[in-house]
This record gives structure tokens, C-alpha cells and sequence, in this order.
């Protein structure tokens, strides 16, 4: 797909982040578009979720800029994402687990009728969008933490997607799912994909990352390494930038 | 993921009679244990401990304690706690005795007694009390200091604060109309409160009903229609028989004779008349109805207790939980300037020892009420359970004749054994529940 030309539905300028001495995340700019699916890849603490929770409006970047279609973006906490239709699945899941799927599907965003929170209506509701994501799961009516990991990390899912998200952040979305599941979450995406979400995924799968994402934008102690087109290279580039942290040399120049 | 899905998919097992109801396991324990505290001391006292006076007076005893529980329910549901609500209630119990007694007469120019003087004093009080509690709230929110260490200055701040507020002396209350929030001076009588309690049964039933439709409307699974029958019996029965037992309560025959006195009749030969409902009483079934509602039903309570499940995840959804904190304590705080106000009442003076100590019982009865010190767990109805439940065993105590440092011990080790208990039942049951 060539983006040029085009508005990046998402630009992360120049972002710094540290927290004490420690500089979590570097300069590092990535951008999205529309309909694309950009892997963000890297060794454990290299930064990617740190990254994307300044998307998310969890982190205050100390340093940079957030550009959505093209505009400036105040996204001082989580509220103001999710009014720039900015949709996050943390990998911790942020699921309060003393409640149940529906009412974590909808926490912050309640149904209500006549004033009052409507758990039936919610509960039918999970019911239909779990339906479509992972059609074995029963268990409506028990706190989430009475939930298998991969339960649970599907609820995170149908929250994330129930609310027409523009903008969709997965940080490791199948790291506990069984490979049905991971299957059927990969279906999932090439459908918001085709839908016109834009998409950033990290993931540690590389098998994955070449199969799902049209760009990889490579982190590594902070630093941006470097973004390619994934049909420009093979998994061992990729993971040579991972490990290495080098562009390949034949796409250096 | 799909062992457990296709587990609960299977032909539903045999069910318990526990689970066809689908009761409350921890509420059946807490009634358990009342029932036993109530059959034990009736039997040890002949009778008197269940007898309509004895009911009456517990009931109206329970009050100040069961109400500021409900507001700690929601404070320790959001992993905070509140150490100086006996404190901010002899605050705003100063407040408002010496708004009633000595500012406001002069300052409005009116007689004590005068019913403006008495809603003044009544707004100024809630007004204090919120102000507290929103004080520490921000503190504790927006400031970030532990909720304990807040509240435990507060403890002494206030406690002592109040002291200054009176200059260390007992204010006398004798405004009828205060002295109607205190118990038997204001009481329904038993007309009034057989109507008010068939209207609650009726309410209650209605409400389980719609409860039912509104799940049927989308197609969930309902308990038996049997079993919904059963609970609605319930429910209405002890309703009916809680009015109907305060209405066989007579007032004293020289008290009547006062009362027609005070009117400049003469009262007729053999009249009777029986106290029903006390005022307080009903305010606290109110606090506890509208705290259920907020806690099950409004975004206000769903956010409390995903705050208390885990802080981050609300944060993530958008919750502005430090917002929420001040709200919460502010609430705790409104609540205890209500309890205050019942205290003096029932008191009929200001002390500077009302409430001393009230902080213990009141976190105590949300404990023994099924409250998770942990967050995220608790129940109002557990609470004001809680609250019932050590009234009646201090009661009972004291009828039989133990001594008042003996009683404390033995409220002490109901606390602690209340929540052993409930640790034994989760590990044997696993731990989901
Ligand atoms: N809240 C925090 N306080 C202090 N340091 C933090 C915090 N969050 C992250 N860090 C540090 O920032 C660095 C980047 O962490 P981050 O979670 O972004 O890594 P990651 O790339 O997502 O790793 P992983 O693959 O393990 O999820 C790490 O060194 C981490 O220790
Ligand atoms: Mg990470």
C-alpha cells in the first residue's frame, strides 16, 4: 500500500518519556494510516507500551507531539483518547476484577435507562459482541478474575472494538490466547482493517507480525531503530533489528 | 478458554437450594449468626430480649452506627478508610447544638425552639459534615496522602475542634421537634406504620418482579417461579413482622397523660396507643435503600467499586477517580453529620463525648457486614446487618448482667472471629467467591 500522499491518521512526533534517570522511551516518531496495521516490535522494556500509553493518554509524554488526522491532539488522559475514538487493549487487560465482563465492557461508558445503570441491557450486549470473538465463553454473570487468562483477555478485546473505534492500540492481545482464539483475533483484525481502523499492534510473534502488519516500526532501549514495509523484508531483517538493533544493510540507504 | 465454556454449556447439574434461590451465602451466614445471638439471649432472659420494647430500643440504638456504616461500606470499597467519623460526628453535633441553642436565636432573632431555627441548624450541620468529608477527600485524592493517616488527624482535629466549639460544655437539647430524630420521642405510631410497612412489602415484591421481567426481557436464565414466590414471601413476611412487633410496643400510660396534657385535654379513660415506626428507624431504611441504589444501580457506585477492584483500570476508563474520592468521603462525611444529629437527639443534649470511640464500631459493623478491607468488596446491607448484630449482642449483655469492659471483649472477638470465619469459608469453597 503506498501512503504517500496521504494524511497519517496518526503521527507520534519526536515523543521523549522518562521516569526517574530512566529513558523510557527516546525521540522516537511513528506514524498510522488509515487501514493499515503498523507492528511495534522490540526486547522486553524497549519501550512500546510506554509509547503507546502517551496514545492512550495513560503517560504525559515529557517531550513531542501528537498529531491526529493531521491536527494537533491535546490527549492529557484517557477520557480525551477515547474522545479521539483512540481504543487501547493495555497488556496488563485494566480490567477491574471484582466485576463482571459486562460491567468491564462498559466501565466509564455505562448503558443506562431512566438514570439508572442497565446490567441487563449490558449483559445482552457482551453477549453479541462476545458471540463474535470467542463464541465458547459463558461466564457473564462472575467477577472477571474468576476468568481464565485467555477469558479475560478476551473481554479486554471486546471492549476495545464494541465502541467503533478510529484508532485501535493492541498491546500483546493473544499473548494469552489458545490458538483458535488467536486465530479468530486475527480474523478480527484484517475485518477493522478492511473497515478503515487503523491499527498499532505489538507483538513478539514475528510469524504473526508478517502475516498482520504492513509496516514494523523496530524499538530498541528506548531508540527507534527503524520502520520497514513488511513485504520488503524477511523475518530474519526484522529480527535483526530486534536483536541488533540495526537497519538490514540493503535497506540502509 | 473453552473447557470451562463447554463445562457451564452442559446439562445444568443437580442444584442446592442455596443456589436455586440464589441467595447471598455470606447474608444466610449473617442472619444465621443474628438468629442465634437473638435465640440465646431470649431464651437466657425469659423472653424480654425479643419483646416489642427490646426490639424497639436496639433498633433505635443501631441507628447512628448503621448509618455511618453504609458511607464507610463505599470508603472501604474504594481501599480507603475513615478513622475520624466519631469525630466529625460530635464536630457536626456541636455545630448544630450550639446553632440551635445560642447562634441562631440570637442571630435571627427567634425563639429556641422555633421550627427555622431547627432546618437552619439542620443544613448548616449537613453542610459541615459534607465540608469535612470533602476535605479529606481531597486530601486523600488530589494530594495523595494514605486515607489513614488523613483520617487519623482528623480524629484528633475534630474531636477537639468540637471542643472548642462548645468550650468544653454539655449542651441540653429539649426542641420537641429535634427530639422526634431521636426514637421514642418521635415515633409513627401503629397505624401509620402497619400502612407504611405494607407499602414497603409491596414495594420489595414489586421490585423483585420487575427485577425478573427486565432479565426475562433479554432472554437470561431466572430462578424458578417457585423459588421467586419463596423470596418474595420472605422478604414481605419480615417486613410485616418487623412493623407489626414495633407496633405492639405501648407508650407509657403517664407519658399519654402528659401528651393529652400538653394539648389541654384530658386523656379519655383506658386509651392506648402504641409507637410503631420510630423516625429514626426510618431514616436509616432510607440511607440504606438509597445507598443499595447508588451502590448497584448509579455510575457514581459502579466506579466506586471498579476504583476499589483495581484503581489503574478505572483510571484507563476514563474514571476521574480522584474526583470520585472526594465524593466518597464527602458522602461519608453528610452521613455523619445525620448520625450526629439522631445521637443528640436520642441524647437529648450535645456531649463532648458523643461519638468517642464510634469510628470502631462503625468500621467493625461494614467488617462483620462482609466488607473487604482489601476493596472492591462490601454490601449496605451487610453493613447495617453488622451494625444490628453488635447492638443486639451488646444489648442482650447488658441485660444479663455482664459488665460494660466484658462486653467490649466480647464485641471485639465477634469481629475477628466474623472475618476468620468468612476466610475459612472462601478457601474451602476456592477462592472465587
Ligand atoms: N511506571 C513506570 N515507572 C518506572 N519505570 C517504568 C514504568 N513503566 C515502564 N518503565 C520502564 O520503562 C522501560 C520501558 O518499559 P515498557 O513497559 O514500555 O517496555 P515494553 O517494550 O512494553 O516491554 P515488554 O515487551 O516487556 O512489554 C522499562 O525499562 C521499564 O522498566
Ligand atoms: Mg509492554
Amino acid at each position: 500500500m503506498s501512503n504517500a500522499g496521504r494524511t497519517p491518521l496518526v503521527e507520534m512526533r519526536d515523543i521523549s518519556i522518562s521516569f526517574g534517570g530512566i529513558k523510557a522511551v527516546d525521540h522516537v516518531s511513528i506514524d498510522l494510516y488509515p487501514g493499515e496495521v503498523v507492528g511495534l516490535l522490540g526486547h522486553n522494556g524497549a519501550g512500546k507500551s510506554t509509547l503507546i500509553k502517551v496514545l492512550a493518554g495513560a503517560y504525559q509524554a515529557d517531550h513531542g507531539e501528537v498529531l491526529i488526522n493531521g491536527e494537533k491532539a491535546e490527549i492529557r488522559n484517557p477520557r480525551d483518547a477515547r474522545a479521539y475514538n483512540i481504543e487501547t487493549i493495555y497488556q496488563t487487560l485494566a480490567l477491574a476484577d471484582n466485576l463482571d465482563a459486562g460491567a468491564n465492557l462498559f466501565l466509564g461508558r455505562e448503558l443506562m435507562s431512566r438514570g439508572l445503570v442497565n446490567d441487563a441491557k449490558m449483559e445482552a450486549e457482551t453477549r453479541k459482541i462476545m458471540g463474535r470473538l470467542n463464541p465458547n465463553f459463558r461466564k457473564f454473570n462472575v467477577p472477571v478474575k474468576a476468568l481464565s487468562g485467555g477469558q479475560r483477555q478476551s473481554v479486554a478485546i471486546a471492549r476495545a472494538v464494541y465502541f467503533n473505534a478510529k484508532i485501535l492500540i493492541m498491546d500483546e492481545p493473544t499473548a494469552a490466547l489458545g490458538p483458535h482464539e488467536t486465530q479468530m483475533v486475527a480474523e478480527l483484525i484484517q475485518e477493522l482493517k478492511a473497515q478503515g481502523l487503523g491499527i498499532f499492534l505489538i507483538e513478539h510473534d514475528i510469524h504473526n507480525v508478517m502475516k498482520l502488519c504492513d509496516r514494523a516500526s523496530v524499538m530498541k532501549n528506548g531508540q527507534l531503530v527503524g520502520t520497514v514495509n513488511v513485504n520488503e523484508v524477511t523475518d530474519d531483517d526484522i529480527l535483526g533489528m530486534i536483536i541488533l538493533g540495526k537497519k538490514p544493510a540493503h535497506l540502509a540507504a | 478458554m473453552t473447557d470451562t465454556g463447554q463445562a457451564v454449556a452442559a446439562p445444568a447439574p443437580k442444584r442446592s437450594i442455596i443456589d436455586t434461590l440464589e441467595l447471598d451465602v455470606r447474608l444466610l451466614g449473617m442472619l444465621v449468626a443474628f438468629a442465634a445471638i437473638a435465640i440465646v439471649f431470649t431464651i437466657w432472659t425469659g423472653g424480654t430480649f425479643v419483646s416489642p420494647r427490646n426490639v424497639f430500643n436496639i433498633s433505635v440504638q443501631a441507628v447512628p452506627v448503621a448509618v455511618m456504616a453504609c458511607g464507610m461500606v463505599f470508603v472501604i470499597v474504594a481501599r480507603h478508610i475513615d478513622l475520624s467519623v466519631g469525630s466529625m460526628l460530635a464536630m457536626c453535633s456541636a455545630v448544630m447544638a450550639m446553632s440551635q441553642a445560642y447562634w441562631l436565636p440570637s442571630a435571627l432573632g427567634l425563639e429556641y425552639g422555633s421550627p427555622v431555627i431547627l432546618v437552619v441548624t439542620i443544613l448548616i450541620g449537613f453542610a459541615v459534615g459534607t465540608g469535612m468529608g470533602a476535605l479529606t477527600g481531597w486530601l486523600v485524592g488530589y494530594q495523595t496522602i494514605p486515607s489513614f493517616i488523613v483520617t487519623l488527624g482528623g480524629l484528633f482535629v475534630w474531636r477537639n475542634i468540637n471542643w472548642y466549639t462548645t468550650n468544653g460544655q454539655s449542651v441540653s437539647l429539649t426542641d420537641p421537634n429535634l427530639l422526634m430524630f431521636g426514637g421514642t420521642e418521635g415515633v409513627l405510631g401503629a397505624p401509620i406504620s402497619m400502612t407504611l410497612g405494607a407499602l414497603a412489602a409491596a414495594a420489595a415484591v414489586f421490585a423483585l418482579y420487575s427485577a425478573r421481567k427486565n432479565k426475562l426481557s433479554h432472554g437470561f436464565v431466572v430462578k424458578p417461579a417457585w423459588a421467586e414466590g419463596a423470596m418474595m414471601g420472605i422478604v414481605a413476611g419480615a417486613i410485616l413482622l418487623f412493623v407489626t412487633w414495633l407496633s405492639r410496643y405501648p407508650v407509657p400510660e403517664a407519658k399519654l397523660k402528659r401528651l393529652f396534657q400538653a394539648r389541654g385535654e384530658v386523656m379519655p379513660e383506658g386509651y392506648t396507643a402504641m409507637h410503631g415506626l420510630p423516625i429514626s428507624v426510618i431514616i436509616l431504611i432510607v440511607v440504606a435503600v438509597s445507598m443499595t441504589l447508588i451502590a448497584r444501580r448509579s455510575r457514581f457506585g459502579r466506579y466506586i467499586f471498579a476504583t476499589g477492584g483495581n484503581p489503574d483500570a478505572a483510571e484507563l476508563s476514563g474514571i476521574n477517580t480522584r474526583a470520585l474520592t472526594v465524593k466518597i468521603f464527602a458522602l461519608m462525611g453528610f452521613l455523619c453529620a445525620l448520625a450526629g444529629l439522631i445521637a443528640q437527639a436520642r441524647l437529648q443534649s450535645h456531649g463532648n463525648d458523643i461519638g468517642m470511640l464510634e469510628e470502631l464500631r462503625v468500621i467493625a459493623a461494614a467488617v462483620i457486614g462482609g466488607t473487604a478491607l482489601a476493596g472492591g468488596v462490601g454490601t449496605i446491607y451487610g453493613a447495617v446487618l453488622g451494625a444490628l448484630i453488635m447492638q443486639s449482642l451488646q444489648s442482650g449483655m447488658a441485660m444479663v448482667g455482664v459488665d460494660t469492659p466484658f462486653q467490649n471483649v466480647v464485641v471485639g472477638l465477634v469481629l475477628v472471629i466474623a472475618v476468620w470465619v468468612d476466610i475459612i469459608y472462601r478457601k474451602r469453597m476456592g477462592l472465587a467467591k
